[in-house]
């Protein structure tokens, strides 16, 4: 069984990286390189899987889910700038594809800790940054 | 090829075990468990798989798809209260895990001997929760409970 649960943060960024110069940074990034960023409301899937727990009906403890994602992801990245802000980013650039590893290594981080045993395991996280701009991870 | 249809129900439901205190019930399933019971707008997709039928161009009818829905899972389900009303949430927690294991249930004969077979259940509690099913052969582990 999967359960897919829905969060939501806002959040500002800046794509910019010290490797490149000026110009390869608004090559690269375009807009979004803009010196004092930009945010975003950002959609995070979380999806875990395991076997239904033949008393209680569930497959994932949805408090234990929520207590989680709040602890390692929204309590630190809600209402944030990411290059300011969020420590992996003081050394990553804030695109999607690096957001959704920091939520994964995050997540991973307290996983077990709050789920003891083999299941539920972390099975898929999705970030959506824009309707348009949607980014995936099998974990 | 995979086809999906979607269909909606709204349905009542208290999230609690008999054999388990209020404050063990609320620890387990938060407000869900308050005992009067709430609702929720179901919403359901029904994916099948299989191939076009060459002659139709079709994997399965979805006219039948859509009444084989209405009559094992919307006529049954919409504006009841499941505990109550609909077997077996009399006896199991009728968590959104549950109801997706029913559905499937309920759904599967259906395609037993066609050329689409289902695929998955998916069914979405609220906009921000949803299971996958896709039957107890993909189910990865033991039951734990």
């Amino acid at each position: 069984m999967r359960v897919t649960r829905r969060y939501r943060f806002v959040a500002s960024h800046r794509l910019h990286s010290a490797a490149f110069s000026e110009d390869q940074n608004r090559e690269l990034y375009g807009k979004c390189s803009n010196p004092y960023g930009h945010g975003h409301d950002y959609v995070l899937d979380v999806t875990a899987v395991g076997p239904v727990n033949t008393s209680s009906g569930q497959a994932v403890h949805l408090a234990t889910l929520d207590r989680l994602v709040s602890e390692q992801v929204l309590k630190d990245f809600d209402h944030r700038y990411f290059n300011a802000d969020i420590g992996e980013f003081q050394t990553l650039v804030p695109t999607s594809e690096n957001i959704i590893r920091v939520i994964e290594d995050r997540l991973n981080a307290r996983w077990r800790e709050a789920f003891p045993g083999q299941w539920p395991r972390l099975e898929r996280i999705r970030l959506r940054e824009t309707k348009r701009n949607v980014f995936e991870l099998k974990s | 090829m995979l086809i999906s249809r979607r269909a909606e129900f709204s349905a009542s439901h208290v999230c609690a075990q008999k054999t388990l205190s209020a404050e063990q019930n609320a620890e387990l399933y938060g407000p869900a468990a308050n005992p009067s019971g709430h609702g929720h707008n179901y919403v359901l997709e029904v994916t099948l798989e299989g191939e076009p039928d060459p002659a139709t161009g079709m994997v399965f009818d979805l006219k039948k798809l859509k009444e084989v829905i209405q009559q094992n899972v919307i006529d049954p389900m919409d504006h009841r209260f499941l505990n109550y009303e609909v077997p077996p949430f009399d006896r199991i927690v009728p968590t959104a895990e549950n109801l997706a294991v029913e559905i499937w249930r309920r759904l599967e004969p259906h395609f037993a001997e066609k050329h689409a077979r289902l695929n998955n259940i998916r069914l979405y509690e609220t906009e921000d929760l949803y299971v996958d099913y896709a039957g107890p052969a993909a189910e990865g582990g033991q039951p734990c409970g």
